[in-house]
């Protein structure tokens, strides 16, 4: 049996009284692309945040490669996040370095490597996302599937074993979409990495997916293969592949009350 | 009144907890700056170069130009009140001192509040707003050592350097009122102004200047962070710092003209 690369414990978290996520359990195994699947306002973004070591929980464990990430020390958790690449939603770029200097931030700051090494180790990620020649353009210069790839390159700069990926095709055309998608599966082959990604993109899920959770209202209502998610019939799972809105139980008298604010 | 006590005491709250904040910055950031280095962390001198270059060099000239005018006018209005008795070399003293001890650090610290100090808060604020802390914190790069300490380092070498140079260029305005208009030798006030200042109150400028330099990198660091929302959020707290660090700058100059007036 595998060990779990990242396992989550009883993870619970609340904004004063509203609770986001409501006592949650799953294992990532290595090497696999794990889509953590869910509606705006789920609590994606919040687990997110707690993976990656942006936000502690209320209550509960997150384990990465059996370090606990809740409760360590400022410099374990350093440790821990240099085996980690983070693709944020939002590219997230400095805005005031160029590209190149982009990528090569991390190189710069954690490996001894003399600046020509790491160069062209610069360059060789750029190339791996297709963006060969663009070390000296400034991020405002690029366009938003561009950026991506850039931040993408930034991301695996130091080789992580575990590449966490925000929305990764969110406000994108559907071709520089898939493009991006294609770029993730390419790197899976290439590099063996576990890859975690959040979204609510149906398209990209069943292209890059090995293996789906479904988080509704702060737990995971399913968590399986592709193939399982289609069989499923959990009426959530079944609404969010139907493309079903929300039914609109809200009866007159209340949007009355509503309205002249009783 | 029961809503008035509850606003002042909430007003009162806020405040508080303000002050404990940027007391928890600024004491992080001193220690990346004074402590760590000894424990074999090192302070990024590239990235400090890159902030003194924006800092100081870029503001000689309008530190120049604004110390020069306050030289003038104080002279002037030493000498409407000095001519009547007859005294008017006393000028040269009264310039000399009050540029030395009080108008120069203060009038570079004012300078640089409103113009780095916001910069600090604007860059840092549009960064927070475009998850670029975040993506720093994902790369293991505290935040605290990567932005803030070579900007307040930065601000501490150059400001003290920045008061210098206004102190003499604030000089050099009461010189040339004094010599054009109130027609006092050149010699004769060159030697009251060398017999006039003394070294510690050159020094006592240079102290309040360098705590000057750390209200204003702290204040502008402590409001980038606190931006929450969008666009709207960084041009609030980029005010707010301008504010906030010009009214600490005053508050501080108080205290210590008062310690130095009484002790030195």
């Amino acid at each position: 049996m595998v060990e779990p690369i990242i396992k989550i414990r009883d993870l619970h978290t609340q904004y004063g009284d509203k609770k986001v996520l409501k006592g949650i359990n799953l294992d990532i195994y290595p090497y696999e692309t794990f889509v953590i699947l869910g509606r705006s306002g789920c609590g994606k973004s919040t687990l997110l945040r707690h993976l990656i070591g942006l936000q502690k929980p209320t209550q509960g464990y997150i384990y990465i490669k059996d370090n606990n990430f809740v409760t360590a020390s400022e410099k374990e958790k350093n440790d821990i996040l240099k085996n980690i690449g983070m693709l944020f939603q939002s590219s997230a770029l400095f805005n005031s370095m160029t590209v190149g200097d982009n990528v090569a931030l991390p190189l710069r700051e954690h490996t001894p490597q003399p600046d020509s090494t790491i160069k062209i180790m610069t360059r060789m990620k750029l190339g791996l996302v297709g963006l060969s020649g663009f070390e000296n353009f400034m991020p405002a210069e690029l366009s938003g599937g561009m950026k991506k790839r850039a931040a993408l390159a930034r991301a695996l700069a130091m080789d992580p074993e575990i590449l966490f990926c925000d929305e990764p095709s969110a406000g994108l055309d559907p071709i520089v979409a898939v493009g991006i998608d294609n770029l993730i599966l390419k790197l899976k082959k290439a590099f063996k990495m576990t890859i975690v990604v959040v979204t609510h993109e149906l398209e990209s899920v069943f292209v890059i997916a090995d293996r789906i959770a479904l988080l509704h209202e702060g737990e995971f209502i399913f968590v399986g293969t592709k193939d399982e998610m289609r069989r499923s019939e959990v009426p959530v799972v079944r609404q969010f592949l139907q493309r079903a809105p929300d039914e609109d139980d809200m009866d007159k008298d209340k949007f009355l009350n509503s309205l002249i604010g009783g | 009144m029961k809503k008035t006590f509850e606003k002042a005491g909430q007003g009162f709250v806020e405040f508080t907890v303000h002050l404990a904040r940027i007391s928890s910055l600024s004491v992080r950031s001193l220690f990346w700056i004074f402590i760590a280095p000894f424990r074999g962390k090192k302070l990024r001198w590239h990235l400090t170069f890159v902030q003194m270059v924006r800092i100081g060099v870029n503001s000689v000239l309008i530190v120049g130009i604004i110390s020069f005018c306050v030289g003038l006018i104080i002279a002037m209005q030493a000498a409407y009140q000095l001519e009547r008795f007859g005294a008017s070399i006393y000028v040269a003293d009264l310039v000399g001192v009050s540029m030395t001890r009080e108008l120069g650090p203060l009038i570079t610290a004012i300078v640089i509040a409103g113009r780095s100090g916001s910069a600090i808060a604007a860059e840092i604020g549009t960064m927070k707003v475009a998850e670029e802390i975040d993506a720093l914190e994902t790369m293991a790069l505290n935040p605290i050592g990567y932005l803030i300490v070579p900007r307040t380092l930065a601000m501490i070498i150059v400001l003290p350097c920045l008061t210098v140079l206004a102190d003499l260029i604030g000089i050099t305005g009461g010189f040339v009122l004094a010599v054009v208009n109130l027609k006092l030798p050149f010699i004769a006030y060159f030697n009251q102004t060398a017999d006039a200042i003394l070294f510690k109150d050159f020094i006592t400028g240079l102290i309040k200047s360098f705590f000057f330099a750390i209200i204003i990198a702290q204040i502008g660091a402590y409001q980038g962070f606190s931006v929450t929302g969008g666009a709207e959020g960084v041009g609030k707290s980029t005010t707010a710092s301008v504010v906030s660090s010009i009214f600490l700058i005053i508050f501080a100059d108080l205290l210590f003209t008062m310690l130095f007036y009484s002790t030195l």
